[in-house]
């Protein structure tokens, strides 16, 4: 059966398993569409929350970036990893006692101040805005590479699979529908990555893979890596980094930023007790480590991999000749990723650091011109490693359909966070709080097809800072939301006052940074400063790594502005005293 | 809450994630970071202990913290008497 067939086939599978859900799993109550009800069991719902959280960055982008950046990558694995430990022991407990829908509403209640509501509606609003548009060029690229269709096409098709089980199912249907893709997306990802490492490593298991002996010449894979690109003026692999201060807290925003996503924490609203959301947040990292500790292996290896197709021999004999390149060269050149320019027109490939001053003087030797792979996107490693390593058509229809399956279970839970804090708490909690069940369940699903619209609108037409807004997403979510549910919860003390000074003040040091670097709200030419780059950053900390800054910042003015006024009132007291002890909990629920 | 066996409860649930806390950012800032170059000489198959812990390790002991921290904490709610009905 050729390529095409097959990703129909596994692609179309996979759809129709999630419509099925879809009508199999239809929401009757607000308790349904916002929280499924609180009857997922804990490790059903870690599952869930494993795909609610690895996006199609995690799925498609990850593996490429860690490839490039080496040692460095880390800081996306132990980033996007240990933010789990904050969220397990310092929030999701708490926020599950505490018994209600969405994050803006424990905000605005724990700081008695619709004014505290409404800051936190708009930083969720924002970080989950331009979190999706990402998934939903995710989708339409997805379609456009495998399917061959066009992009406008693959988003549609994304979108009204979404709709169907967002829409009718809200909470519940897309727990469900998580589950069936976080099965599809953890065997599309492991698959590829068992045969690549029995190949390089005869190993099975990546993760051994990665520490084990390059089976050829019976040396580390990793000596064999560093010895192979740094002959072509590359990094070695394995070096020491730029800027310690930088990793760590680059590392430490993404951690922060993981912990205070709105739709990751409130997949631990569905769990029917305190108990089970502290059990449930330990089955959800599992569930990512899954993937998070095979995606270095898969990096480089991947690395690995594509250096020697190029160079069959080392630096020391010619590169492949570019009538002899495998098909899949020939395939992602079609999609623009990949792109070889001829430069000394002697019909071979030179591949390598033109930027490296040991390896102008070999060019000139060897009458090179240039590097001349002059494009390479990160993303071939993933998409493309199941060609590149000459696996079976089936494997890579499964790679398409679990590129699907990241971008949509993680769109299906931002468009859920979105379009509960608009019924519930823009329309419920401030605008019209005499409003009926039965009209806000018809509001939250028309909230949720608004955001479809929006999210496909943006997908189909992306700002030109779409590749800017992770920094965003993340730097919001550290510098706002975690420190206030986090002081929420162990401060009595921070009253209304300071936890809204605090979100202003963080989320205002934390824009300004980004911005003076991006360009004011990422218009091109209005930037402080001539470029994003480790020469211009203040103590050669990049804006992405800001948002740890930006929440300490928070932390330090709710104090002292809290310190400054009236203790919260008696009851807010007691409320607080309320989340700290899982007793009770069940009562909570009925809302 | 307002009594001494709530304020033990308290504290002990302080202290508990204190320690965890602890040694969550240990394993990653601290080995896979900033203690890395001190590590060098210790390898883990062939790769260094620090760009071991920083690739992989420090999400291994992340994931025993949360159930520790799941398994101790259900035991607090018991010995002070407000777990879940």
């Amino acid at each position: 059966m050729d390529l095409k067939t097959m990703t129909y086939l596994v692609v179309g599978a996979t759809f129709a398993l999630y419509i099925g859900i879809a009508f199999w799993a239809r929401a009757g109550s607000t308790g349904e569409f916002y929280a499924a009800g609180r009857g997922i069991h804990p490790v059903a719902n870690g599952m869930a929350t494993a795909a609610d959280w690895m996006s199609a960055a995690s799925f498609i982008s990850m593996a490429g970036l860690i490839a490039f950046q080496g040692y460095e990558g880390a800081k996306f694995l132990m980033g996007w990893t240990g933010g789990y430990v904050l969220l397990a022991l310092l929030l999701a407990p708490y926020l599950r006692k505490f018994g209600k829908f969405t994050v803006p509403e424990f905000i605005g209640d724990r700081f008695y101040s619709n004014m505290a509501r409404f800051v936190a509606i708009i930083c969720l609003i924002t970080i989950s805005i331009t979190y999706v548009i990402g998934q939903m060029r995710g989708v339409g690229v997805a379609f456009s590479r495998f399917l061959e269709v066009d992009v406008a096409t693959g988003l549609f098709t994304g979108m009204g699979i979404v709709f169907l089980y967002a829409v009718l199912g809200g909470m519940k249907g897309i727990t469900y529908t998580q589950i069936a893709q976080y099965c599809v997306l953890i065997t599309a990802y492991t698959i590829p990555a068992i045969f690549i490492s029995m190949n390089l490593t005869g190993t099975p298991v990546p993760q051994l893979g990665l520490i084990g002996n390059y089976q050829d010449a019976g040396i580390p894979l990793m000596e064999k890596i560093n010895q192979t690109i740094t002959e072509l003026g590359f990094k070695q692999y394995d070096g020491p980094v730029r800027s310690q201060l930088d990793m760590t807290l680059y590392t430490l925003s993404l951690m922060i930023g993981t912990a205070g996503l709105p739709h990751v924490i409130i997949r631990f609203f569905t769990v029917p007790k305190v108990s089970d959301a502290r059990w449930s947040a330990g089955w959800a990292l599992v569930f990512i480590a899954l993937l998070y500790t095979v995606a270095p292996a898969v990096g480089a290896m991947a690395r690995l991999n594509v250096t020697t197709t190029i160079w069959p021999n080392g630096v020391q004999e010619a590169p492949i000749e570019y009538a002899a390149v495998p098909q899949w060269f020939k395939t992602w050149e079609k999609t623009g990723l990949l792109k070889f320019e001829d430069k000394n027109n002697d019909g071979k490939i030179q591949f390598y650091n033109d930027k490296s001053d040991a390896m102008t003087t070999l060019a000139g030797e060897r009458g090179w011109s240039g590097n001349e792979l002059v494009k390479f996107d990160r993303d071939i490693m993933v998409l493309a490693n199941p060609e590149i390593a000459g696996l079976p058509n089936w494997v890579i229809a499964l790679v398409a359909a679990g590129g699907l399956a990241a971008a949509l279970s993680t769109a299906a839970g931002l468009l859920l966070a979105i379009s509960s804090s608009i019924s519930h708490d823009l329309l419920k909690g401030i605008l019209m709080p005499n409003i009926t069940e039965g009209t806000e369940l018809l509001a939250a699903r028309i909230a949720m097809a608004g955001a479809i619209g929006v999210a496909g609108y943006f997908g189909l037409n992306p700002p030109g800072f779409a590749a800017q807004v992770v920094a965003l997403a993340f730097g919001l979510a550290a510098s706002s939301i975690f420190p206030a549910l986090m002081m929420g919860i162990f401060s009595k003390r921070i009253n209304s006052h300071g936890a809204i000074l605090g979100m202003i003040a963080g989320i205002g040091v934390t824009l300004a940074y980004i911005f003076a670097y991006k360009g004011m709200f990422f218009i091109k030419g209005t930037a402080i400063f001539p470029a994003s780059t480790p020469e211009y950053w203040i103590m050669g900390v990049s804006p992405e790594a800001f948002g740890a800054i930006g929440a300490l910042v928070n932390f330090v003015v709710a104090y002292f502005v809290s310190m400054a006024t009236a203790a919260p009132p008696k009851e807010i007291q007691d409320l607080v005293e309320s989340i700290r002890v899982p007793r009770g909990a069940g009562a909570a629920t009925g809302h | 809450m307002e009594n001494e066996s709530g304020r033990n409860y308290w504290a002990a649930n302080i202290r508990l994630v204190t320690v965890l806390l602890l040694i969550w950012a240990f394993v990653s800032y601290g080995m896979g970071i900033l203690l890395r170059p001190a590590l060098e000489g210790i390898k883990v198959g062939g790769v260094d202990l620090g760009f071991w812990m920083a690739q992989q390790g420090s999400i291994y002991v992340f994931i025993v913290l949360i159930f520790v921290y799941a398994v101790m904490m259900n035991g607090l709610d018991r010995q002070y008497n407000v777990e879940e009905e």
